[in-house]
């Protein structure tokens, strides 16, 4: 066969990845006038919340408490009255960057293989979850293990329960909304083990553990797993405030299920690929306030540039990412400026956009390394503080500045998270 | 009259055993193997090496000296005929300290002993050459180029698709549990599904050949576990061009580094016995796992973070007493023939082995072998979506959609692939649909993710496929099922 005859499109964007911040750039795209195809390679929109039953989504963005399959149908709704064309079932195996204004992607679906011509590209894939042998569980290799996503995958898209005595790692947000769910489905959740010595989760979720009489054990971890066939015992071993392990502290739980819930690192193997800078503090890429990356023309929105909490914050991430194609597209680059760059300074593990133009207002999006109360967000450079009663590790900060006060900075800003 | 042979065990040594004498023509063959699916027991974990051949002392264990080498050779002609993922990169027994060289010598005499070609010293210059990212400690190294690897399973695979197509019978899920022997010959095999009759048995049962042994009244030897550890990292992570081998020690070929055939790089195996009762202890340990780190950072000092490992596994070598390769016609039990204590170079071996005990049902035995005349020795590999070029990709998608739908997004495995994979399963008699048959036929679920996006997708292709509730599909067969029911189950009182 001829290479020829591998079918060749064109746009002005493709939007890689239907979840919220990939529905969320392609509605905005096409409303300011741009040709956009959106790729996912699910059968469905939404990416990963149409397994995310639970309430808690969309007050920001819809003014309007929804589940997830509720905030991804109506992005999805938008994209079909604005005629955004779209592809499910489609996915991407190939992006190649000629130039600034001629990028390709490559990929397969049930109708076949196809190449995108394309001067921009939003990248949306979103985030992958740690699994057991990254965070070093031994032991036997037994069916019952899961991240928190395949187990609410198989209950909450295939209608599988996986199993009735649960333990699971890690208090974040997902381990904790999983927690509730097997506890209503009758399954008896054991212990919620978390490493750090506070619950990683959002206060209204670590609530569920109140709520539904789960223990937590701050400060253990688990380190092993046995079981003939399917995990029969977990073994948990207490760290003190090094993660040392505390000798003589191991023991063991009896649970025939074990839920790994122990953090998202966002999916950027293929933007690694064609040479995109890599932040390691987000495990996303470096990007500018249009959410450009290092290479021009490649744009990064939601759990793909940096792990949110909130998918209001997500789909804003996919708008603001859709006005920089659009600006990119019309200027034939985004261009070269005085870049101000922003410095972690105490407790701040990580902050987004990296570099800031000073030609707009925009929203820095922060986390603080470990808890603090009364505390000032400050920024020493322009003289700016901000009065904050508590940080969490858990909660993202977002927080605007203007592009005046970005335009004082010489150079740099640096964020500090310190004692009032 | 066919003479009927039973051969107890579908691993390397068993399904290889089953592919040579599928070539007879009065020979009916029955592969009898007691997991859902074949490799799953010795096969299953360990280092995947075709050795050079230089390592078994000819006086010590001449079994062993004598076949790896013969091994080696039929692997590259074995490879091509059935289409199995190989790469034949060499390896390096690298010296770190002067003394190193005295068993380097050693190692290069007893291969020139045991036939193996092309081996030589290289010098520090030529060393960082073939191995830029070798430990700078490094003094020099024996060279041997004929070193290779393979996937194990699909080894065992496709060898046994090859056996089957040539009319193998296979009996999976069936456990042996007696050899009916009478006046001094075996009469057939008592197993968890009946009898089967059989004029030949052939005990390739690994780590358990000592237990049908003694079914059979044979028991002058014993076979014990010997755990070994292993990490496998992310595919991003850059690993050697060579196999690498620290210089061996009298108990052990050592920790090895090397880039398995996937591309991941691989570390491993520490050395542990068990006692013989722990023939199913596959756990890893804690302590274990630190050792092959400790021992694969002298060799390769640029290990990646922690956070980079995506698999940690343990693997059993059968030992046997005396340490050489028993492999027999057991003249107190006429037709009962041992394939026993095939530890490493067990792999290497296989084909060698198989070709050995043919040679013993003509010589020993007496049965004189008659070829077939339609033999095939071919097979044709999976087709895998992601080494298809666009346009090849494109081609296969127009005559079967099922092949653009992506299913493994790590290793780019579709739909198309795992329904083939199922069809292949079927085709050598795979009864119990298993997550862990389709990673070993696609490489689904093996990458970066470990399956957490693409295994309730394949656990639901199982299923249709098979026609059973998802839920009951297994990772790796009975009793490790998916699920304990639909989400509803424990609310409705089940369970």
């Amino acid at each position: 066969m001829e290479p020829s005859e591998i079918p060749m499109l064109s746009y002005d964007v493709v939007v890689i990845g239907g979840g919220p911040a990939g529905m969320a750039a392609a509605a905005r795209a096409r409303e300011l006038g741009l040709k956009v195809l959106l790729l996912e390679e699910n059968d469905y929109l939404g990416g990963i919340l149409p397994q995310c039953i639970h309430p808690g989504f969309g007050i920001h963005y819809f003014r309007e408490e929804l589940t997830g399959p509720e905030f991804a149908s109506r992005l999805a709704k938008r994209l079909v009255e604005l005629g955004v064309e779209y592809k499910t079932a489609a996915r991407v195996i190939e992006i190649e960057n000629y130039s600034d204004l001629e990028k390709v992607v490559v990929f397969a679906s049930p109708g076949g293989v196809c190449q995108v011509w394309t001067k921009a590209i939003i990248y949306a894939a979103g985030a992958r979850e740690r699994h057991a042998f990254e965070i070093g569980i031994a032991g036997d290799r037994v069916s019952g293990i899961y991240t928190a996503g395949e187990a609410q995958t198989l209950m909450d898209i295939y209608g599988v329960l996986p199993g009735k005595e649960i333990v699971i790692v890690g208090s974040g947000d997902v381990g904790l909304i999983m927690a509730r769910r097997f506890a209503l489905e009758g399954a008896k959740v054991k212990a919620v083990v978390e490493l750090m010595p506070y619950p990683g989760g959002l206060a209204r979720n670590v609530m569920i553990l109140r709520d539904f009489n789960i223990p937590l054990y701050l400060s253990h971890k688990v380190v092993e797993v046995r079981g003939k066939g399917r995990v029969q015992r977990v073994k948990v071993v207490k760290v003190d405030e090094n993660f040392q392990e505390v000798p003589g502290s191991e023991f063991w739980i009896e649970a025939d299920t074990l839920i790994i819930s122990a953090g998202l690192i966002p999916s950027v193997k293929p933007l690694r690929k064609i040479g995109v800078e890599i932040d390691p503090a987000t495990g996303g890429p470096v990007v500018n306030d249009r959410l450009e990356t290092s290479v021009p023309g490649i744009f990064a929105a939601g759990n793909s540039l940096v792990i949110n909490d909130l998918v209001d914050y997500v789909a804003e991430q996919g708008e603001l990412a859709a006005e920089g194609a659009r600006e990119f597209i019309e200027n034939g680059g985004i261009g070269s400026r005085k870049w101000v760059k922003v410095e972690k300074g105490p407790n701040v593990r990580l902050v987004v956009p990296h570099y800031l133009s000073g030609e707009r207002d925009v929203y820095l999006y922060l986390r603080v390394a470990k808890p603090m109360e009364d505390v000032e967000l400050r920024i020493p450079e322009i003289g700016k503080r901000l009065r904050l009663p508590v940080v969490k590790p858990a909660e993202m900060i977002r927080f605007r500045l203007k592009a005046g006060e970005i335009q004082r900075a010489e150079g740099k800003l640096t964020v500090e998270v310190v004692k009032a | 009259m066919k003479t009927k042979v039973a051969i107890i065990g579908a691993g390397i040594s068993g399904a290889s055993i089953a592919r040579v004498l599928s070539k007879y023509e009065n020979l009916e063959v029955h592969l009898i193997e007691k997991a859902p699916d074949v490799g799953w027991g010795v096969s299953k974990a360990n280092t995947a090496l075709i050795h050079g051949g230089y390592d078994d002392d000819p006086d010590k264990y001449p079994t062993r000296a004598r076949l790896c080498i013969r091994g080696n050779r039929l692997w590259h002609q074995w490879v091509k005929e059935l289409q199995i993922a190989h790469v034949w990169n060499g390896a390096l027994i690298v010296a770190l300290q002067e003394e190193d060289f005295d068993e380097l010598e050693r190692l290069l005499e007893r291969g020139r002993k045991n036939g193996v070609p092309e081996m030589r010293m290289v010098e520090k210059e030529e060393l960082f050459h073939l191995e830029p990212g070798l430990t700078k400690e490094a003094i020099g190294a024996l060279w041997v180029p004929i070193v290779g690897q393979i996937a194990p399973i699909p080894a065992v695979i496709a060898l046994v698709e090859n056996a089957v197509a040539n009319g193998v019978k296979t009996h999976l899920e069936t456990e042996v549990r007696g050899i009916k022997v009478e006046k001094g010959e075996v009469r057939g095999v008592e197993t968890s599904d009946g009898f089967i009759e059989a004029d030949v048995v052939i005990n390739a049962a690994g780590l358990y050949a000592d237990e049908i042994a003694r079914m059979a009244g044979i028991e002058y030897f014993e076979i014990h576990p010997r755990k070994g550890e292993y990490f496998l990292f992310d595919d991003d992570v850059p690993g050697p061009r060579r196999v690498l081998f620290p210089t061996p020690t009298p108990i052990s070929k050592g920790i090895v580094v090397t880039t398995e055939i996937s591309g991941h790089l691989m570390i491993g195996p520490n050395a542990q016995d068990l006692p013989p009762e722990e023939k199913d202890n596959l756990a890893t340990t804690r302590e274990g796992l630190e050792e092959v780190w400790e021992g694969a950072k002298k060799l390769w000092p640029q290990l990646p973070p922690r956070s980079k490992v995506i698999r940690t596994f343990a693997g059993l070598r059968p030992e046997p007493t005396g340490g050489d390769f028993i492999i027999k016609a057991e003249e107190e039990v006429w037709g009962f023939i041992n394939v026993a204590g095939i530890r490493s170079p067990g792999l290497t071996s296989a084909p060698a082995i198989a070709y050995e005990v043919a040679g013993i049902i003509q010589r020993d035995l007496g049965i004189r072998l008659i070829e077939k005349s339609g033999w095939n020795p071919y097979r044709r590999e999976i087709t895998h979506f992601f080494m298809l070029s666009p346009e090849k990709a494109n081609e296969i998608v127009k005559r079967n959609p099922a092949y653009g739908k992506v299913v493994c997004r790590c290793n780019n495995v579709s739909e198309g692939d795992i329904l083939e994979a199922i069809e292949r399963m079927k085709f050598i008699g795979v009864k119990t649909p298993s997550v862990d048959s389709i990673k070993f036929r696609t490489k689904a679920t093996t990458g970066t993710c470990q399956g957490s996006f693409c295994r309730p997708r394949i656990v639901q292709l199982l299923a249709g496929e098979y026609g059973v509730e998802p839920w009951k599909v297994t990772l790796k067969g009975k009793g490790s099922e998916i699920g304990i029911g639909d989400v509803k189950a424990l609310l409705r009182g089940e369970e």
